[in-house]
């Protein structure tokens, strides 16, 4: 188990208990947090689960492989930290990874 | 109609368009009863790893669902699962379902989603013979996908091949059948058809084209053979059918709603009846950057017609309406499509085919209408925004990979 918590682009936080194995993008899906679409629901597709990822966290969460990278050039308002969070799996060592998401994903 | 003080929706289906179905609704702050009825026992789930990591078992059950059972709880949305919707009586305003009693509605969402064409050849109903379409599906097939058995894929379409990669992968041994004289033929350009047919042969699939399968043979109610019209036999353990889908219209066309090779809607996935709205396969909508209607079978197109349907019915502005999109998963291929190219007069192709990373665009008078983008996300997701612009672009302009996507996109007119 790990701890996320998700900020939207207001600055709301909203902590949740993740399952170890499943994507920040799942975690986000199950727990109704706004502002991850995933449209296509993890497949690395869609580049609609866009999130910055906190800097203490940048190098647990590691780099986008290329096929990820690609799609995130083409993402709204990316920056170093952007990762989609389909490609981010859950496990204890990001207990307690802050997320921010995107004031909107297209 | 302002359906915004509506006291109960009713939506008929439990596929991805009505899960987004019942989570714009209450989004966009419906207080009101929302009753989901479900032919399927599963709460809504997603479909498109079923041919896909479902299939080969690296995807846990759990992680399909799009929502998990308390959330339909805390979000007070009744789900009435295993049970068919078998008649809308409109003047009533009312559902009947199978095992009687009667659902009423304010606003109505017809979501049953399409199935799968049957295979109408004489053997058919043999065990060891299958659909998939559904979760159901997918639990018979999977303690069958054994290596060395063999498996005759009839179909050569996107869930044909994406099963074909997965049971190559796991070590069965593959033919997959096809009538026309190309795999995807329906779909998608000679090009991009010879190089999914070399793939897959190069994989030590048997990809065999123009062959009519004649019918399934079996021995005690199991199938074992496959014979084709010219006479020649292939041995099967498992058959796998993927020849198309049919939307499911008939509980609209039977309560008088117009359909037209799917229930014809308006933008806001409304239909005839002010009252009902229909999203998903089961859908014909009018496709706003092509100018025509169309029924689309996809994830995008669920998703989007759900949150249509909800929009409508509370009075919020129309969501967008964006460039159709999918994608396929085979081998270590990934495909994804943009816009639809059924139109074009023009391909060009981006990349290099023997590196297994290229695009193929296709322009009718000029204009972008689709790609289709081989591990090449850049293309694809330039292409989608390019085609709701309706760029022109010079095929030359397109081919020339010294200039990035982004740069040939910031540049078109």
């Amino acid at each position: 188990m790990a701890k996320i918590i998700y900020v939207d682009h207001e600055g709301t936080e909203r902590a949740i208990e993740a399952t170890n194995g499943e994507s920040v993008m799942e975690t986000a899906i199950k727990n109704s947090i706004p502002g991850i679409d995933a449209d296509c629901g993890g497949a690395c597709a869609c580049a609609t689960c866009h999130v910055y990822v906190d800097d203490a966290f940048m190098e647990k969460v590691g780099k986008p492989e290329d096929m990820e990278q690609s799609m995130l050039d083409f993402a709204e308002n990316v920056q170093e930290n952007s990762r989609l969070s389909c490609q981010i799996s859950v496990s204890d060592e990001l207990d307690g990874l802050r997320v921010t998401t995107p004031e909107s994903q297209h | 109609m302002d359906l915004s003080s509506s006291k109960s929706i009713v939506i008929i289906g439990g596929g991805q368009a009505a899960a987004q179905a019942c989570a714009s609704l209450r989004l966009f702050g419906f207080e009101g009863d929302i009753t989901l009825i479900g032919e399927e026992a599963a709460l809504p789930y997603q479909r498109p790893p079923l041919s896909k990591a479902y299939m080969k078992g690296e995807l846990a059950e759990e992680r399909l669902y799009f929502k998990p059972e308390a959330w339909y709880q805390d979000q007070n949305i009744d789900t009435v699962l295993s049970v068919r919707a078998t008649k809308i009586d409109r003047s009533a305003q009312t559902v009947e379902l199978e095992h009687g009693g009667t659902v009423s509605y304010d606003a109505l969402i017809i979501a049953t989603g399409s199935r799968p064409r049957a295979l109408p050849v004489e053997g058919a109903d043999l065990d060891g013979v299958f659909d998939l379409r559904d979760l159901a599906d997918v639990e018979r097939i999977r303690p069958r996908m054994i290596a060395g058995q063999k498996l005759v894929i009839v179909g050569a379409g996107y869930i044909g091949l994406e099963a074909a990669a997965v049971a190559r992968q796991m070590g069965l041994e593959v033919t997959v059948l096809e009538m026309e004289e190309r795999v995807l033929a329906r779909v998608t350009s000679p090009v991009m058809s010879e190089f999914f047919e070399a793939e897959h042969t190069r994989q030590g699939a048997s990809i065999r084209t123009g062959a009519r399968l004649a019918s399934l043979g079996g021995a005690d109610g199991k199938v074992t053979t496959a014979v084709l019209a010219d006479g020649s036999e292939l041995a099967a353990d498992m058959v796998l059918v993927g020849i198309g889908i049919l939307p499911n219209v008939e509980l609209a066309e039977e309560a008088g709603i117009t359909c037209a090779n799917g229930i014809v809607t308006d933008r806001d996935a409304r239909t005839d009846d002010p009252r009902v709205f229909a999203a998903g396969d089961c859908a014909a909508r009018p496709l706003v950057h092509y100018g025509r209607n169309g029924r689309l079978e996809s994830v995008h197109n669920a998703i989007e017609q759900g949150k249509l349907a909800a929009a409508a019915i509370m009075g919020k502005p129309r969501p967008p309406e964006d460039c159709p999109w999918f994608w396929s998963d085979q081998y270590d291929l990934k495909l994804q499509i943009a816009g639809l190219s059924q139109d074009y007069d023009e391909t060009v192709v981006r990349g290099d085919i023997e590196a297994r990373k290229f695009a193929v665009f296709y322009l009718q008078n000029g204009k972008l209408i689709a790609v289709d983008a081989i591990n090449s996300p850049p293309e694809f997701l330039a292409s989608k925004k390019l085609i709701m612009t309706g760029a022109r672009l010079a095929p030359e302009t397109l081919s020339d990979t010294s200039q990035s996507m982004k740069e040939i996109a910031a540049a078109a007119v």
